[in-house]
């Protein structure tokens, strides 16, 4: 059957509304494939390192390794595209489901917001697409590219052909390469040599940024001397009818440059019975290519059912630095396997790790780390501090940390604690007035404030609220 | 202010307060002394309302209301304030951000508006030199790394800012210095006033010294075995409590 044939095949489903008709059927071969490459008009290259990663992912079998456990996938009852639909939007916010609506108060987001998140129409004052094209416009003066994956593979394809797959290969996982064979879209950023990207780059001010899809592409490419800082997520409570998001992000320092990611990451968890919820299971790793580049990742994790995820810095020039600052909450039936990896190649490279679980109700948190010293990385220096707070007495904290030291020149210090937030410290903001839920979010932010520092502003301010509103039910 | 009628208390089924009986008058300080393991912080414990503390007959009876089911929190909104003997340490969090918290979810709930970060802090700077407390420890976390003795002056500190109608202060003179004491003592006597009572507990009269109470209990067993003016403290200081202990 020809790819054509495939794409028209999806009518013979009965699928009656237009809208729903650009979707593709249920299953996943190299037609599928084939098809989201010409629906999505692209190069050559780019079909024949799909099909490569497809052919390559039929010969892998999904990892088992993680502490996690869930019901096995399904992957031929998956739809691997459906283009961007515009879902009927709510008129006002009084026709919103008004627990969304409470959790988005108590997390403090305006009203304007608000309406943005479900897609109500806002005035002209807030409208979202003035403040994004001025946004573009002053991207466009400093030379920075900041689009979606698709834009970029048309508008700059030899980018993409030199740096797509360089840092995670599609052969790198089970999960990588089903995401190199099917990907929807994603975002591009490049800045240039020297350049200082003038603001936080954040994926919501991105035009079109809605319905990226389960299997979403990230590359951000710095060049010598340049600096980018770059948000993912959102506060906001996130849903989503795919149950199953195989993300892969892919960032590239050079010479003296400096990348800063920061994600919060809060899709729907599943309820407090542990139905439903997103299984989250993405690749993340930055390759230090340069003297002296940077690379640093900062997550706050607190929704999705299952996070699979250990955002990674290869540091191999000479001089890199590649710090990785995690809080990971699992409440309920969440289960969180999550860490990095610090690869040191190059010499005098330098990693920080410091990772923050906290554990309450049935959840299950482990961290899980890799340091590898190479032999060639002289006096390279690791620090690493994995702290797990466990709040009452159903939930679990793991640690799994790996340390090689090939290279006697190495300092690699661990620190590791636990501790339960005790009925004295309760006991004690109770007495100063604080209701239960309040004492625990504040014990709770206390711990995690190493973290928190480390966020912009933006972030920072919402991510104590987030925590609070996650940790609902945890106690009492 | 305080009224404790016939208060038997347990912990881990073992009787500790076996039929206590207190009448605490508003704008009145008393005195509780009493050798180790009397029950003393116990009865401080049960004010406050701490969980794992059962009360198994009796009555809490604070402003008119009796407070034996109330939450801690509920109890600290009604104005009563326990300075712990062991202040505990909460790592990460702002001391001066836990005052204002405390501070504010007070006034909450006096329907007051907030006071925001800029005068809470002038005030809660000006309450810390009063404990001789210098401003640095507003911004360290919560008891984290101070001493005995910081951690007690940062118990009077709260006390200063919250205002209770009621303070219960459990040991707060052991670990203090002379100096320390007389400090702390002149800023409780600041406090006093003809709504406002105090319920001190102590082993020993140094801090009465500085803090003239207007009743002195003896605790012995889980029980008040006499009550007397401030002269009793003394005669305890000189004579032990061998006479209450072989009652």
């Amino acid at each position: 059957m020809s790819v054509e044939a495939y794409i028209k095949k999806n009518y013979e489903h009965g699928f009656v509304t237009d809208i729903e008709s650009d979707q593709l059927p249920p299953g996943l071969n190299e037609e599928v494939v084939r098809a989201i490459s010409l629906k999505k008009n692209e190069p050559e290259f780019l079909l024949n390192w799909r099909l490569k990663a497809f052919r390559h992912w039929q010969t892998m079998k999904e990892p088992t390794w993680a502490h996690v456990r869930y019901q096995p996938i399904d992957y031929q009852a998956i739809s691997y595209y459906s283009a961007p639909k515009r879902k009927p939007s709510p008129k006002n916010l009084e026709e919103v489901d008004p627990k969304i609506l409470e959790t988005y108060n108590k997390l403090g987001i305006p009203l304007y917001e608000q309406k943005l998140l479900q897609g109500i129409a806002v005035d002209a004052v807030f409208d979202s697409v003035s403040v994004a094209i001025t946004f573009k416009e002053k991207l466009k003066e400093a030379g920075v590219i900041f689009c979606s994956f698709s834009e970029a593979v048309q508008q700059y394809p030899k980018l993409i052909e030199r740096y797509l797959g360089t840092v995670v290969p599609y052969r790198d996982n089970f999960f990588a390469a089903l995401n190199s064979a099917v990907f929807s879209d994603g975002s591009f950023v490049y800045v240039p040599k020297g350049v200082r990207c003038p603001m936080e780059l954040s994926t919501y001010f991105r035009i079109n940024s809605a319905n990226t899809g389960q299997f979403e592409r990230t590359l951000i490419v710095a060049e010598e001397g340049s600096y980018v800082s770059y948000l993912e997520g959102c506060t906001a409570p996130q849903r989503d009818e795919n149950q199953l998001h195989a993300a892969v992000v892919e960032l590239i320092a050079l010479d003296r440059a400096e990348i800063k990611y920061s994600t919060v990451q809060n899709w729907y968890p599943g309820d407090e019975e542990g139905k439903g919820g997103i299984y989250n299971f993405v690749t993340k790793r930055g390759a230090c290519r340069g003297h002296s580049s940077k690379i640093s990742w900062t997550q706050i994790e607190t929704g999705s059912a299952i996070t699979w995820k250990y955002p990674s810095v290869i540091l191999q020039g000479d001089h890199s630095v590649g710090e990785f600052y995690s809080v990971a909450l699992t409440n309920h039936f969440q289960q969180a396997d999550t860490g990095t990896k610090m690869i040191h190649i190059g010499k005098n490279t330098k990693s920080t790790i410091i990772s923050k679980g906290i554990s309450a109700g049935h959840g299950q948190n482990s961290y899980r780390g890799l340091v590898r010293i190479l032999p060639t990385a002289d006096n390279a220096r690791n620090y690493t501090q994995c702290d797990s707070l466990l709040i009452k007495d159903q939930c679990g904290a793991h640690t799994f940390p790996t340390i090689e030291v090939k290279n006697p020149t190495a300092k690699v210090e661990h620190e590791a604690t636990t501790s339960k937030i005790s009925d004295e410290q309760l006991f004690y903001c109770q007495q100063r007035g604080l209701d239960q839920e309040n004492a625990v979010s504040l014990i709770v932010n206390g711990f995690c404030k190493s973290i928190f520092k480390e966020l912009p502003m933006e972030f920072a301010v919402e991510a104590n609220k987030l925590m609070a509103v996650s940790l609902e039910g945890a106690v009492g | 202010m305080l009224v404790i009628k016939n208060l038997h208390v347990s912990v881990d089924d073992k009787p500790i307060l076996k039929g206590l009986n207190l009448h605490l008058p508003p704008g009145k300080v008393h005195a509780i002394m009493g050798p180790n393991g009397s029950g003393k912080s116990t009865l401080a414990n049960v004010l406050a309302g701490k969980p794992s503390y059962t009360i198994t007959d009796g009555e809490i009876i604070l402003k008119g209301v009796k407070i034996n089911e109330l939450k801690p929190e509920e109890r600290a909104r009604a104005g009563l304030f326990l300075a712990s003997q062991y202040p505990v340490e909460i790592p990460g969090v702002n001391n001066l951000y836990f005052m204002r918290t405390a501070y504010n979810e007070l006034r909450k709930h006096r329907q007051e508006a907030p006071l925001d970060t800029i005068d809470f802090m002038a005030l809660a700077k000006q309450k810390a030199h009063t404990v001789g407390l210098s401003e640095s420890f507003l911004n360290r976390a919560v008891n984290e790394g101070f001493s005995g003795g910081e951690k007690k002056r940062n118990e009077i500190l709260q006390m200063l800012l919250l205002e209770p109608s009621m303070a219960v202060m459990d040991e707060t003179d052991s670990g203090l210095d002379v100096d320390a004491l007389r400090l702390i003592g002149t800023a409780v006597n600041t406090l006093r006033q003809a709504d406002r009572s105090f319920l001190i507990i102590t082993h020993y009269p140094r801090l009465l010294d500085y803090i003239e109470p207007d009743v002195v209990h003896v605790m012995v067993q889980g029980r008040f075995q006499q009550s007397g003016s401030k002269a009793l403290a003394h005669q305890l200081e000189k004579e032990g409590y061998g006479e209450f202990l072989t009652v």
